[in-house]
């Protein structure tokens, strides 16, 4: 390991010519990737909205334009904020109690063989069942409330964390296990130190999956089975043929879908940056 | 010289059959063999011969199916606290940076493991001087994936070695490496054995490497494997690649090679 001449500053290029005219400032191109073009992208989509509704005057109770449902956000901001807040509560201790659950459960089955082969098919099954689809029950067992949207968000976020996790933990890397049964490790070694951190990725992807799913369950569960929640304000909107409401509830979803992704992802980074090689 | 020494190893008529019924493969006839504490053993012999079994059968990864395998005066049926290994592949968790990968034994084999926790700092310090003997103390943060295949294999000797065990199995560590890596590796190796004096039984198919490194090589057969000859090298150590050119060791080298290709073409004929 000597170190090798620096050839590359060694050997320089022909100093650049200055340029005529007109030059674009110089951003950082990881700024201009990460923040700048998607931004940009997005801006433009809305602005093309603006004008096609504008010039082909389109109802705004078929297609209400940017300007028009943002500024109805604006002004019933206090309400729906509120809405908001209902179905924000609702997704989260829907996803939180989804995900635990799911994550003992997954790791429970992948890590006992017996339990693995009883089980797993069945759950496979389940899984196929939309699980929204659940809901009328649910009203007939539970009621109409806020808890049948805290309910469906549960189901539908536990089914994807379970068989994904469960499918990751009963992967086997004989390679690595020949390493710790050499050491004397015990079956919980073997789980700690290897199966659960090779299993992260998998589980992010998995938690990626609920997020949205969190989602689906809440809104679906509020359109059908309660009176409050951003569900509900959408269900009122289209029954009084309110497009711009409609629009500014769906507003709302994606910032806190957006929102909720942007924080599993930064965890994700922090605990499987492994997985990822980049230089 | 092993007179003297108590044995460390002690295989005594040992064989190993994989399979049931009619799908038996024996893999190892007969074989014994007894390996002195601190000695340097390399095993040679054709692909396929039972050279990893006889590795499996030592660490206790694996029963013996009859015969006696006693390792430190007791008889072995499960994995040993004493044994540290190293294989082909580096075999690292790929999440651990170098550092906790080589503290990887430490938290798994007793006594260590219900001391590391409150001396962690001396066992960090440890793994820190393993690392700078092969050379590694400037990646100790490093992920597996950021090192070379030469860097990975080394970090895996230091693993193995991370919890003094006092009999140290390589199967083929360096066999995936480049010529000029595995050569730099085998100083690295008998550095750290000159110091510390553990006993190594040396799996590889590599002449050189086993004439380099080995108080005593034993050439096997074809499968079913069994001990042909045993062949002890008188070379002052340390030893460097200089050695290896010279006629002596080359002489050497032709009688071993002879010994497998006898063993090859005796297993063909079988």
């Amino acid at each position: 390991m000597t170190a090798v001449p620096d050839t590359a500053s060694a050997v320089r290029l022909t100093e650049p010519v200055a340029r005529i005219g007109f030059t674009w400032p110089k951003l950082p191109s990881k700024l201009i990737a990460d923040a700048v073009l998607p931004f940009a992208f997005a801006a433009s989509v809305l602005l093309l909205w603006e004008a096609v509704v504008r010039i082909l005057g389109i109802p705004s109770y078929v297609l209400p334009a940017p300007s028009e449902f943002l500024s109805v956000l604006v002004a019933r901001f206090d309400p729906i904020m509120m809405m908001a807040k209902q179905t924000a509560y609702a997704t989260l201790i829907g996803f939180v109690c989804g995900v635990t659950i799911g994550l003992l459960l997954g790791g429970l089955i992948g890590s006992t063989r017996v339990l693995y082969d009883m089980v797993y098919p069945s759950l496979i099954g389940f899984h196929a069942i939309p699980s929204v689809a659940l809901i009328p029950l649910f009203v007939i067992w539970f009621g109409v409330g806020p808890h049948i949207s805290v309910l469906t968000a549960t189901i539908v976020c536990f089914f994807p964390v379970t068989v994904i996790v469960a499918t990751a933990i009963a992967a086997s890397s004989p390679e690595l296990d020949d390493v710790l049964r050499s050491l004397g490790a015990r079956k919980i070694d073997v789980l700690l130190k290897v199966s659960i951190p090779r299993a992260m990725p998998q589980f992010f992807g998995s938690i990626k999956l609920a997020i949205t799913g969190a989602f689906i369950g809440t809104i679906v569960a509020e359109t059908v089975a309660a009176n409050s929640g951003i569900g509900y304000v959408m269900i009122v909107a289209t029954n009084n043929m309110d497009a711009p409401l409609a629009f500014a509830g769906l507003t709302v979803l994606a910032v806190m879908g957006i929102t909720l992704y942007a924080v599993s992802m930064f965890i994700e980074k922090r605990l499987t940056g492994w997985a990822y090689r980049r230089q | 010289m092993s007179q003297a020494n108590p044995m460390l190893v002690d295989l005594d008529r040992v064989t190993l059959t994989y399979g049931e019924g009619r799908n038996q493969t024996p893999a190892l006839a007969e074989t014994s063999l007894r390996i002195a504490e601190g000695e340097f053993i390399a095993v040679v012999g054709p692909s396929g011969c039972g050279k990893s079994s006889l590795l499996k059968l030592v660490s206790g990864l694996m029963p013996a199916t009859t015969g006696n395998v006693i390792v430190a005066q007791q008889e072995v049926t499960a994995p040993i606290k004493i044994v540290g290994m190293a294989f082909q592949n580096p075999n690292l968790l790929p999440w651990r940076n170098t550092l906790r990968n080589v503290m990887l034994p430490v938290e798994i084999v007793q006594p260590h493991r219900s001391r590391w926790r409150q001396e962690r700092g001396a066992y960090t310090e440890r793994a820190r001087s393993l690392l700078k003997t092969v050379g590694l103390d400037e990646f100790e943060n490093r992920l597996p994936w950021q090192l070379s295949g030469g860097m990975q294999q080394r970090t895996s000797l230091c693993r193995a070695l991370m919890h003094e065990p006092s009999l140290l199995l390589l199967d083929e560590p360096f066999g995936a490496l480049d010529a000029f890596t595995r050569e730099e590796l085998w100083a690295v190796l008998q550095t750290l054995w000159m110091e510390k004096r553990f006993t190594v039984i040396l799996v590889t198919h590599d002449l050189r490497e086993a004439l380099y490194l080995a108080d005593t090589i034993y050439v096997m057969s074809a499968r079913p494997g069994r001990i042909l000859v045993r062949h002890e090298v008188d070379m002052p150590r340390p030893r460097t690649l200089a050695n290896t050119y010279e006629p002596a060791f080359i002489e050497a080298l032709s009688v071993l090679r002879g010994h497998i290709s006898e063993a090859r073409t005796n297993g063909l004929a079988a």
